[in-house]
């Protein structure tokens, strides 16, 4: 005897992602897009997928694309949360700025670095508090509680650095920054590790499933006995934490702290890099791993256009004109277009 | 009744202050200087170099900062127009719009320098301007590229500013300029890094990945300091010599492209000086002296600086003006 089964996912949502099988994943229109937009890159320089082994590193177009990738992928990590409960974060590019200036100040003011790299952190962590208590306790809506810091965070940042750019020489800043292990950058190493405890955390325990509630109905979520507050403090302040890491980054980089442009607009590639990596800007179902996914389609444009030898006036065109492709693959639309083609119905 | 007073006794402080101005040089004037605020170093290099130039001549500088707002701006020439000033400097933040508020500085028979931007409004409403000549920067560092190459074949890569900026157009215009009709020397990459230092390591990185592992690079022009700074990053981490393997000429003076040069990693800037407000002054007392009316645009020098021009003690006093 069979009982009659329920679908209890929420109509015209789409399952949660869940490990399936492999050519599921590669079908998926954000892999598409990123081996198109490799191949292209591939046609316009032919050296693009060589990598070569230097200076106890690996050295090539293939590493660019994962290491200046890295600190929007560690924004869309921390911003991927923050959509999935149908806020958003705007303050992560100048919560990036402060950390850098934070952590440049200190060290070149005689602090050791470990402690000026915990003070970052902490700096972010703050920052991300500040945002989580604006949406949950006074209840304003996320992007004007964000816009605040996204406006007055830079200054902040510029207050620190008393609007110079701060050059340092430590070299655990600039390990952060430059450094490898096992050969791969260290933007890189930290990127992935914290893409992978991330999505452990959120998959491997009920966090995830927790957020994706608060993000479909805040109301709902808290009358079924979820303490809805506490995990949107949670969420924001984590964002806040992933900014000052890729903050730090971003400074080590370039062995300085410059308020002025320290992730300036980073916030919005951000959000991008989300959207395109799938999570509905209206809350509930989420993906980190895709969401670092679609930093890297960034990231490949971004470096293809750098080695493509077009002329600057052209960078934004051709970003927008592939960007509205992805979207458009990505929309329901399209997805019925799919679903008719013969053989795609499962 | 009140207003007629403060009149009388504004125009009373003010006819005292013209008298006072008949004493040496600019001893004792009161120059108003509304500045657009403190958006990146250079600019607050030029307000600290103001404020330096003034107190060595004995001037009351009156400073207002804008904040990136014209109207802020054209608050503080009003109020410095109340208060009776000498003169006034304006270092303006757009190029329009400034027609009435120069007007009535006219009518109150102050003259107005405009520092380091032009405007768009007739050349009567202004004493004169003093700006650099940003197609002469580029000219000036293309010219040292063309004498330190010889004939040697070089192929340049170009770090250009933000697409569509003045100085990012100009000092292309510029530099192409200075090496037209050399055909050992070509353009064979251009990008923009957006005057910033982490944009510029990033595209220098690209271009020595597309140039065969930076082999085919010679030389890297920079339309500022800070790209030069990434791009000299990025060179390093390709496991070649900035300064040798691949030349580096930028743009602005900034204190760091001096640290690099004392490092042998830089090989030329041009200055863009930050000092505005000395020819301003100097114009102003000519002025004042003799009656000589200065030219419409003075342009400051756009001196060339290379290892050879003492870099650390460049450094040493650029540091504190606080770029």
């Amino acid at each position: 005897m069979t009982r009659p089964t329920v679908d209890l996912r929420p109509t015209g949502q789409p399952p949660l992602p869940r490990p399936r099988p492999l050519a599921q994943f590669f079908t998926r229109p954000q892999v598409i897009a990123l081996a198109a937009v490799l191949l292209v890159n591939w046609a316009l320089f032919p050296g693009f997928f060589t990598i070569t082994w230097q200076d106890g590193r690996f050295f090539g177009s293939l590493i660019d694309v994962l290491n200046r990738g890295a600190p929007v992928a560690i924004l869309a990590i921390g911003m991927t949360m923050v959509i999935a409960t149908k806020g958003v974060d705007l303050s992560v590019g100048a919560v990036m700025a402060i950390s850098g200036a934070v952590a440049a100040t200190l060290v070149t003011n005689g602090v050791s670095a470990p402690i000026a790299v915990l003070a970052a952190l902490g700096a972010g962590l703050l920052c991300g508090l500040w945002n989580g208590i604006l949406v949950t306790l006074l209840d304003i809506q996320p992007i004007i509680a964000t816009l605040v810091l996204m406006v007055a965070g830079r200054g902040l940042a510029q207050l620190i650095t008393e609007g110079t750019i701060v050059t340092f020489s430590d070299p655990v800043l600039i390990f952060i920054g430059t450094g490898s292990f096992l050969g791969l950058p260290m933007p890189v190493v930290i990127a992935a590790l914290l893409m992978i405890a991330a999505t452990l955390i959120v998959r491997r325990t009920a966090l995830g499933l927790l957020i994706e509630a608060v993000g479909v109905n805040r109301s709902a979520a808290r009358f079924a006995g979820l303490r809805a507050g506490t995990l949107l403090l949670i969420v924001y302040t984590f964002a806040g934490f992933c900014a000052a890491i890729a903050g730090l980054i971003v400074a080590g980089d370039i062995r300085g702290a410059d308020a002025n442009n320290a992730g300036l607009w980073l916030e919005l590639d951000a959000i991008l890099a989300v959207v395109i990596g799938g999570t509905s800007l209206m809350g509930g179902r989420f993906s980190i791993p895709m969401a670092v996914l679609g930093a890297l389609i960034i990231q490949s444009m971004n470096t293809g256009i750098l080695i493509s030898g077009f002329s600057p006036e052209f960078n934004l065109v051709v970003k927008s004109a592939v960007i509205i492709v992805i979207l458009v693959l990505q929309s329901p639309l399209s997805a019925r277009l799919f679903r008719r083609l013969p053989g795609a119905q499962k | 009744m009140n207003v007629i007073k403060t009149l009388a006794l504004g125009a009373g402080l003010a006819s005292l202050l013209l008298s006072a101005a008949y004493a040496e040089g600019l001893q004792g004037k009161v120059i108003g200087f509304s500045q657009i605020g403190s958006e990146s170093g250079w600019r607050a290099a030029e307000t600290s170099v103001t404020k330096a130039e003034a107190e060595a001549r004995g001037i009351d500088l009156k400073f207002a900062d804008a904040q990136q707002k014209q109207e802020n701006q054209i608050k503080a020439i009003r109020g410095f127009i109340a208060q009776g000033v000498d003169a006034i400097l304006v270092a303006p933040v757009v190029a329009t719009g400034w027609e009435e508020v120069l007007t009535e500085a006219k009518e109150a028979a102050i003259p107005v320098v405009l520092l380091d931007r032009g405007i768009e409004a007739p050349e009567d409403l202004y004493l004169t301007s003093v700006a650099s000549d940003q197609v002469k920067e580029g000219r000036v560092a293309g010219e040292w590229l063309v004498g330190a190459v010889g004939d040697r074949q070089c192929n340049i890569v170009e770090l250009q500013g933000t697409v569509g900026s003045s100085p990012a157009i100009n000092r292309k215009q510029g530099f192409e300029e200075a090496i037209a009709g050399k055909a050992n020397l070509t353009i064979t990459r251009s990008q923009t890094g957006d005057f910033t230092r982490s944009k510029g390591k990033e595209v220098m990185e690209g271009f020595i990945k597309a140039e065969d592992g930076g082999k085919n690079i010679c030389a890297v022009y920079a339309h500022n300091d800070d790209m030069a700074v990434g791009a000299i990053q990025a060179i390093k981490d390709a496991g070649l010599k900035p300064g040798s393997d691949i030349l580096v000429v930028s743009i602005d003076a900034v204190p760091d492209i001096f640290a690099a040069m004392v490092a042998g990693e830089a090989n030329a800037t041009v200055e863009l000086t930050p000092n505005m407000a000395g020819p301003a002054f100097d114009a102003l007392q000519a002025y004042w002296d003799a009656g000589t009316e200065p030219p419409k645009f003075i342009i400051t020098e756009s001196k060339l600086y290379t290892p050879a021009d003492d870099p650390q003690g460049e450094y040493d006093r650029r540091k504190g003006l606080g770029y």
